[in-house]
Parts: C-alpha cells; structure tokens; sequence
C-alpha cells in the first residue's frame, strides 16, 4: 500500500489524514503536493495526523522536515499527530522529535493553534 | 527476540534495474529472508529500512537510475549472521564526507539521513569502492541464539 491522503477542516485547522507508506516516490511526493497546496492557499494551521502511516523512511522524513520548514516561513504552523511507536523512534533517533510539536490527542492538538 | 531454532543457511544474489521498483523488490526480498532465518517484527522492521535506504543510495545516487547500470543485491543467511550487500555502477562518493544528520547545522536538512539510519539499524556497516567504479555496501545483523 502507498500513501492515501485525506484533508478536513476542523474549525480553522486543516487535518491532513495520512494513511499507509511515506517512502521515495509516490508517498512523500504525494505528502509534499498537499502541503504546497494548503500553504499556496494561504492555511496556516495544518495538523498532520500519522496514526495510520506503516512506514517512513528517510526521504519521508525529509518530506516532514520539508513540510514543517515551508509551513513555518509562511507564517503558519505544522504540528504533527498520532505518532506511532515506529515513526517516534525514527523522529527521536535523528533528533527530530523535539522539533515538532507533536500530539496524541486531536481536540488537545486542535485547541494548541489558538 | 531472536531465535535461529529453524535456521536454514540461504544465499541469493539478484542483479537489479535501477528504478525505485527495484527498492521495494529489494527490500521485500531482504525482509522475507530474514523472516525465515528468525527475526523478530522490530528487527525486520530494521533490515527492511537498511536495505531500504541502501537501494536508494545505489539506484538514485550511485547509478542515477541509467537504465545501463544495475544494482547487484547478495543476501547471505549463516548461522549466526545475516549479511547484505548491495553495490551500484555509480562514481562513488567518499563516506568519511558525508555530514552527520544530528549536528544542529544539519539538523533542518531535508536529506542525508540514510546512511546514519542504516548504521543505526545494523550492527555492522562497511562501504567499499569497486574498480573501475561503483560502491558496494556490506550490512550485518547478528543472528543471536536463544
């Protein structure tokens, strides 16, 4: 299985539901398109949930990385989450994890943007 | 865990094409064999990743995906140790320049994590220049008995 991606709007928090893998080609191309597309138009606060993300390998964790970097220098915020226990040892070993503002609750996470 | 109660020693050698196809080939193929030689989810999880981002750097940087070039894939299952290599066509590259990914300078990059995923993930990694050109990758995971 790739990625599957699906947007909804809670309030005025875009939640990107990320399902399956996040690898070179098609999954974190595909992660990276949603993202462009929320900044292009002008969201700012975009919550990425990963509860259902298999798998994530280094180029998906660039696509992350890619993701948090063109969110913020538009002024918005990306948060993550849903981590699961294999996505946070990844983002915890590159040293990653403390970059993101990551969260296991989504009314919790919503309720961070104000 | 690890157990090698059903041990069967297993070598196969596959020459691949240089398209992202032949990752996910590679890495099925690394994980169903180790799978066998039996290790547990966490740790095929573990060679599944190396031999991931391994076939990345052969097929994206070493061979540029030519379609002329192929990536030789070994898998070596003994008894007490569980051995890949891969080796490209590719120009090569000098390991020891690599930047390290967890240095704050480097940390924002949106790539250049996989060598250092690979190393975290197995308990022996070499890299070696072939003549006339090409790089081949050695990763080792101990078999360890229960």
């Amino acid at each position: 299985m790739s990625v599957k991606l699906s947007s909804r709007q809670v309030g005025d928090v875009t939640v990107i539901d990320v399902a399956g893998r996040i690898t070179l080609g098609e999954g974190s191309s595909a992660l990276r398109d949603a993202l462009r597309e929320l900044v292009g138009k002008n969201q700012k606060k975009i919550l990425l949930n990963l509860g259902e993300v298999s798998y994530i390998d280094s180029s998906g964790i660039g696509e992350l990385v890619s993701g948090f970097t063109t969110v913020t220098n538009s002024g918005g915020n990306l948060k993550l989450l849903n981590l699961n226990k294999r996505v946070k040892d990844l983002l915890q070993i590159t040293k990653l994890y403390t970059v993101f503002d990551v969260h296991e609750d989504e009314a919790g996470a919503i309720r961070s943007f104000a | 865990m690890r157990e090698n109660a059903r041990h069967v020693p297993e070598t196969v050698e596959r020459f691949l094409e240089s398209t992202l196809e032949s990752v996910d080939s590679a890495e099925e193929l690394a994980v169903a064999i180790a799978e066998k030689a039996g290790f547990d989810e966490d740790d095929l999880m573990r060679i599944g990743m190396a031999v991931r981002e391994s076939m990345v750097n052969a097929v994206v940087h070493g061979n540029r995906y030519n379609a002329n070039k192929k990536v030789r894939l070994f898998v070596a299952n003994s008894a007490d140790r569980y051995t890949i290599r891969i080796a490209d066509e590719g120009e090569g590259f000098e390991y020891r320049e690599v930047p390290d990914p967890l240095a704050p300078e480097n940390l924002m990059r949106t790539s250049g994590r996989g060598l250092f995923l690979i190393r975290s993930f197995m308990d022996e990694f070499q890299v070696r220049r072939l003549e006339p050109g090409g790089t081949e990758v050695t990763l080792v995971k101990y078999v360890v008995s229960r």
